[in-house]
């Protein structure tokens, strides 16, 4: 199958899915919590191993003082490795986890940590670690002029979000200027676990394959389990998953086994079943 | 040109770096505000509520007796101190609360350090028939507990927010998660001239009623445009409100003071222009404090209204033009400017804007040594009362609430 050049670096992860005739499965797990080094396990833990599938991208998120998009299970995970110390270039370490499984990343960050760092030297030591591209939450493509030229320059992927509330117009030029795939948020909120499944998402979805067909498009926000993911993955290409995760190394570090990741393994095993369970045209 | 630019850029200050999901809410409340300032009937209701509610035009005192301390300078107190819920707040919450009316949402929410945002806003709900909720950082609702019972007992709900820092930065992030999920019909009021485009745009405009009035009363006072205006500056909407009318008057010099803490030199102050750099909080590009990887730096301020890590874009802009000065004044100052202003004119003013009048007074002194014949006029926003600082103040002068003495009891 031909990969479309927009496709770029992380779409590849879709399209190997797709190949297997199922939808992808996307982790978030925060750099730094409960440690640095015991997230690079996680993160690693999340990619499963031998006959255990695992997620088929890693999102590496980067903990942030003042995170608009997360919920409280995210914030907690966040403002704990904050106090602990994690820095942005952790993310680099991350990376280089991951791709030792085999599987490939892609970092969820707030603008101003990238800001900060430099856009074009973030670029450039993100490119160099081996990531795919960056997630953007609280940067549209309407602020993105430096962020664009910089991910051209250096052949990341630009993964911007698109939201029910979008317009036609902005899911239009949101999908034109996006390199990857493009990140849905299945409701309007933030992130955490949901019980019910989004009514919105799937309306959403039809109206941005409406309007940019070629384009892969992930699910995110209130997903947590394998029937969500079997849902999901019936009418998008990947269903990512954030809180689900992270609650499991927040359960782990309260009862006191910080490095246990048998909650997080069964969680992951029963995504990575729910987005096979749909047998996809 | 004319500034911000189409997408709300002050040069490179300013812009929208919010979730995609609040691009619609912000695009529909830019076409609204447009709109409204250009309809009579709505400019004709804010004006008449302005009036009849909020008991506006607020009058200028010559501060006499205080400016025996400054120098060879007469200081105007530009009162917005007597406006209902005792400051400039008012002005701005008027406007949004007509505009959410407008907009056919019935549910506004805010942000609130000190509580005077959050009181003024509890306010306009209660007026205009407004579901209302007030996020407050968890130290803030401690140290201002006076006003999270003003809110209750506006029938507004108060929720005190424990993430992060506990403080105003951290009341903002969640009213932004319940805006998020909630946009369909409610208005998030942010009180400052800070956050994405419209608001730096849109609460200028509404507090720019403070410089309006203030340039009219001069000039038919004085015959003459003071030499200076100065406000405190937080997030700087009422110092927004001083300059707005004011910034193509090129004699007329504009100065923001910011709150100093501890000292700018000790890394605990809230003085984001005089001691931070640029970055992107809360939806803008502008100067914030921040920590060498960017994750936003705990700000120190006496004054709860102060105490913000962050500046609206337009100082930033003004600031790096030189148009404005902005410089730190600490706590110490402030309250020394607290007590003077109180005992030499008996007007108590909020700590914020004893900022304002400490900044005042020295720049009064300063013209006297480097201007000696130079009599100028400097007018201060005295954006509001010190009612709620009454414990604040008892504490750092070490004054308890007890009688100097008892008479008349028979033992």
């Amino acid at each position: 199958m031909s990969v479309p050049d927009h496709a770029g670096k992380s779409g590849k992860a879709f399209q190997k899915a797709k190949e297997e005739g199922r939808g992808a499965l996307i982790g978030y797990l925060p750099v730094g919590y409960p440690d640095v080094p015991t997230s690079y396990a996680a993160m690693a833990a999340l990619c499963g191993d031998g006959d255990n599938p695992g997620v088929d991208l890693v999102e590496i998120g980067l903990p942030y003082s003042d995170p608009m998009m997360d919920g409280p299970v995210i914030q907690r995970a966040g403002t704990s490795a904050l106090a602990r110390g994690v820095h942005t270039r952790d993310v680099f370490g991350a990376i280089e986890a991951i791709a030792a499984t085999g599987t490939p990343a892609v970092a969820m960050t707030y603008w101003n940590l990238v800001d900060r760092y430099g856009v074009q030297r973030f670029a450039r030591d993100f490119a160099n670690a081996g990531g795919c591209g960056l997630i953007t939450p609280d940067l549209t493509p309407d602020e993105a002029g430096e962020w664009i030229a910089a991910s051209d320059e250096h052949d990341l992927d630009r993964i911007f979000l698109v939201a029910p509330s979008s317009s036609d117009e902005r899911l239009k030029a949101t999908a034109e200027a996006s390199r990857g795939w493009i990140y849905a948020t299945a409701i309007m909120g933030v992130t955490g676990t949901r019980e019910q499944s989004s009514s919105l998402a799937p309306v959403l979805v039809e109206r941005l394959r409406a309007l940019a067909p070629d384009r892969l498009v992930g699910v995110g926000l209130g997903v947590s389990n394998g029937d969500q993911a079997a849902d999901v993955v019936s009418y998008a290409d990947g269903a990512i998953v954030g809180s689900a995760f992270v609650r499991t190394l927040l359960d782990a570090e309260d009862a006191g086994r910080p490095g246990d990741f048998s909650a997080l393994r069964r969680v992951v095993a029963d995504l990575a079943d729910g987005v096979r369970r749909t047998p996809r045209s | 040109m004319t500034l911000p630019d189409a997408s709300g850029h002050y040069d490179v200050f300013g812009g929208k770096y919010v979730p995609e999901a609040l691009y619609a809410a912000l695009d529909q409340l830019e076409r609204e505000f447009t709109s409204a300032l250009a309809d009579p009937s709505f400019m004709d209701e804010l004006h008449r509520l302005q009036r009849d509610y909020a008991g506006r035009p607020s009058p200028i005192t010559e501060a006499r007796r205080l400016s025996e301390q400054a120098g060879n300078a007469r200081i105007l107190l530009k009162r917005e101190d007597l406006n209902h819920t005792g400051s400039h707040k008012i002005n701005n919450v008027l406007g949004q609360a007509l505009l959410t009316k407008r907009m056919g949402k019935t549910r506004v929410i805010a942000e609130t350090g000190a509580g005077q945002h959050g009181v003024a806003t509890a306010t306009a709900a209660a007026l205009l028939g407004l579901e209302c909720r007030v996020y407050m950082g968890k130290v803030d609702t401690d140290r201002q507990s006076v006003n999270v019972a003003r809110m209750k007992l506006l029938g507004a709900e108060v929720i005190a927010v424990e993430a992060g820092s506990a403080t105003l930065k951290d009341a903002m992030n969640e009213a932004m998660r319940d805006w998020v999920a909630s946009v369909d019909d409610t208005h998030y009021l942010i009180g400052t001239v800070a956050g994405p485009h419209p608001f730096p745009l849109m609460v200028k405009e509404f507090q720019r009623v403070i410089s309006t009035e203030a340039r009219g009363q001069i000039l038919d006072t004085y015959g003459e445009l003071p030499y200076a205006v100065a406000a405190c500056v937080g997030g700087g909407s009422n110092a927004m409100g001083m300059f707005a009318d004011f910034i193509d008057d090129p004699e007329v010099h504009l100065f923001g003071f910011e709150a100093g803490g501890d000292g700018v030199e000790t890394q605990r102050h809230a003085a984001s222009i005089g001691g931070g750099s640029i970055g992107v909080l809360h939806g803008t590009r502008t100067y914030i404090l921040q920590d060498e990887d960017g994750q936003t730096v705990e700000s120190h301020s006496i004054s709860a209204g102060l105490d913000y890590p962050g500046v609206g874009p337009e100082h930033s802009f003004l600031a790096s033009r030189g148009r404005a000065v902005y410089e730190p004044v600490t706590d110490a100052e402030a309250m020394d400017a607290f007590r003077l202003l109180t005992q030499t004119e008996g007007i108590m003013p909020a700590i914020e804007s004893a900022h304002g009048v400490a900044g005042a007074l020295r720049l009064g002194r300063r013209l006297a040594e480097t201007d000696p014949d130079l009599r100028p006029l400097i007018c201060v926003c005295l954006s509001g009362r010190g009612d709620k600082d009454i414990d604040t103040a008892l504490t750092w002068f070490g004054i308890d609430g007890l009688p100097n003495d008892t008479v008349g009891g028979v033992k």
